[in-house]
């Protein structure tokens, strides 16, 4: 099976948010990267996927500015067979449609049998590229998977549904998974595999057709208000624990 | 281009309760506006749903084909389409749930437009809020293009009154549906294996989340939850990496509940976290980044290593016990 992981590069989780000066995102500078939480299980699922059946390739994707590469790399280090990076310096001035668009363009030209995505960016959390990536390709999708089979013509999945509720949906190729979390087990790119990521193919391709002017726009991005009034406990961690029992045994009364 | 639609949602026959709550979000739009509120239902022989509102939309409209009935985001995207094409309606508005999450995007594409996903809050204009960064930041976001504007709501945003009262009559619309066209054969809804532990029901929750770091380190909250009488509970990637069992999981995909007493370690507080535990009468939180979102939903927050607080907590409330 020939597979197109679709991998998005986002700010490390701790890393600390400073709001741009023009107010309309966050500033880059300082910022440390990595991969998009779910896109790592997308990319365990596809080699998986490609242990288990013996053959065929794992190509990963990313769109955006020169910085991504070192993630496309450690994909190649972990597993994957070829990388391609999209040029896109400025992500922000698309919408999904238009990183959907620039994805599928690249893609297309690839015909996979199977595209994967993560379920949602850490960053920006919309939770689309992968269906409007299927739509305009015009292949089936399923959102929000845990586990792939292949069955011979197609696939079967696993769909996570609310409250602990799964469902099995079963397609046929090609299609387009978006993968949600925790469904394997992910793996440590090793010396062997850092060593050879070296010597595969990571190409630089840039979008032919031009982007269309975005539906949606972001204005403004500030900090939240708060909803609740919290009360800040403060001091050493002993004189925090001597409040907090205060307020477990008078307010909360759970002592 | 015209009126707001709200696009309502329900399996075998029972509203999904988050339809109301898009359905304010659409009323109010609105009534901002100028504008008509119009709904949708989409199903097989939903026509006869009773309503479950004091507030009425102008008309409902009862999308259905035998095709409906389980749902696919072929099926629901191309009848919906039909729709939305025959009341050209300026704002299409969902509820953020799963479902929605499948095919909304799919259907705002059909017409060359973007989702304006999860969002949190109408202001005038209008603008569109959404949380950025697992909530560390809001966005507004303005729709920018001349066809319809789509938007789905988050959970808990609107208000919804609840009500078993109240009456619709629905008006049926059959769209043109070819059973060909569905690709995807959806099967039966299950869970996995019985639950053995079951945290709806704790009053008092100690919950631990990615700030633990490594899982030889779960001992250190393991120990507070002993020394409280306390359930543990875990966020998504605790659950992710097998350190607890899933069933410990807090959140939209684990339980939802409701105790006495939350106190979340080294949580951040992402949204699908909160709707599993906003319930909580009184909510602790200890986490090293004085910005993190889960202190907005906190009624007591502590800004610090959990590595140093935890330890003291549990020795003082062993103290305070004996
Ligand atoms: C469809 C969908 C369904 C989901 N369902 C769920 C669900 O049911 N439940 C759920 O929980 N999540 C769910 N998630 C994931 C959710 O979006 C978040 O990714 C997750 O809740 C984050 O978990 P966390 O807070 O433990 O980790 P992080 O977001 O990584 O937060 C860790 C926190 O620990 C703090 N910290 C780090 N070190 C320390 C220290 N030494 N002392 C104190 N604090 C420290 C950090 O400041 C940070 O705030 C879902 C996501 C999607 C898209
Ligand atoms: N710039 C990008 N390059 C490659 N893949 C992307 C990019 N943006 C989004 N994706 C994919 O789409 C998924 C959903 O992203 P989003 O719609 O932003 O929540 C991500 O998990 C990635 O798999």
């Amino acid at each position: 099976m020939k597979i197109v992981v679709a991998i998005k590069q986002v700010p490390e989780r701790d890393a600390p948010i400073r709001i741009a000066a023009d107010g309309r995102w966050i500033e880059e500078g300082d910022l440390s990267y990595t991969i998009n939480e779910p896109d790592a299980y997308a990319l365990e699922e596809a080699l998986q996927l490609k242990e288990k059946t013996g053959s065929g390739e794992v190509i990963v994707v990313c769109a955006g500015p020169e910085r991504v590469e070192s993630t496309l790399r450690e994909a190649l280090a972990k597993g994957a067979d070829r990388a391609i990076r999209i040029e896109a310096d400025d992500l922000q001035s698309l919408d999904t449609l238009g990183v959907a668009s620039i994805l599928a363009e690249a893609i297309k030209a690839e015909s996979p049998d199977l595209i994967l995505t993560g379920l949602q960016s850490d960053d920006l959390g919309l939770g689309q590229t992968g269906v409007v990536l299927a739509e305009l390709l015009a292949i089936p999708h399923a959102t929000i998977i845990m586990q792939v089979e292949p069955t011979g013509a197609g696939l079967k999945v696993k769909r996570e549904l609310e409250d602990g509720w799964f469902q099995h949906v079963e397609m046929p190729l090609p299609a387009l998974l978006t993968i949600q979390s925790g469904g394997n087990k992910l793996r440590y790119a090793t010396l062997m595999g850092i060593k050879k990521a070296k010597t595969k193919e990571l190409k630089t391709v840039s979008p032919t057709t031009p982007p269309t002017a975005p539906a949606i726009t972001l204005e403004r991005v500030y900090l939240p208000e708060k909803q609740k009034k919290t009360e800040m406990l403060t001091g050493s961690p002993d004189e925090i624990a001597a409040r907090v029992v205060e307020k477990l045994k008078f307010e909360v009364r759970a002592l | 281009m015209s009126g707001v639609l709200v696009v309502m949602e329900q399996r075998s026959g029972t509203w999904n309760r988050m339809s109301f709550e898009a359905l304010a979000a659409g009323l109010d739009l609105a009534a901002k506006l100028g504008l008509e509120c119009t709904a949708a239902i989409v199903g097989d022989a939903v026509q006869s749903l009773p309503w479950q509102s004091d507030t009425q939309p102008k008309t409902v409209y009862a999308v259905e084909d035998s095709l409906l009935k389980d749902y696919t985001s072929d099926g629901f995207v191309t009848a919906l389409e039909q729709l939305i094409r025959k009341l050209q309606p300026g704002y299409v508005l969902f509820p953020h749930t799963y479902q929605v999450r499948d095919f909304a995007p799919a259907l705002a594409t059909r017409f060359g437009q973007v989702l304006i996903s999860d969002v949190i809050a109408i202001h005038d204009g209008p603008v569109f809020v959404r949380q950025l960064l697992q909530g560390k930041l809001n966005a507004d976001y303005r729709h920018s293009s001349t066809g319809p504007c789509f938007v789905s709501v988050q959970a808990g945003s609107f208000r919804a009154e609840a009500s078993s009262g109240g009456s619709m009559s629905m008006e049926a619309f059959a769209p043109a549906l070819e059973s060909s066209t569905i690709r995807n054969k959806p099967g039966e809804r299950f869970r996995e294996s019985a639950q053995t532990v079951d945290l709806t029901a704790a009053p008092l929750i100690v919950s631990v989340g990615r700030g633990i770091g490594e899982q030889d380190n779960l001992p250190v909250v393991e120990e507070l939850a002993t020394a409280l009488g306390a359930e543990l509970a875990a966020s998504r990637p605790i659950c992710d990496n097998g350190w607890l069992p899933m069933e410990r999981q807090v959140g939209s995909s684990g339980q939802t509940v409701s105790p006495k007493l939350y106190l979340a370690v080294g949580i951040s507080g992402a949204i699908q976290h909160l709707v599993g535990m906003k319930g909580a009468k009184t909510v602790i939180a200890i986490n090293k980044d004085e910005n993190a979102p889960i202190f907005e939903v906190a009624d007591y927050g502590i800004v610090g290593d959990l590595f140093e607080i935890v330890p003291a907590l549990t020795k003082a409330i062993q103290a305070a016990k004996s």
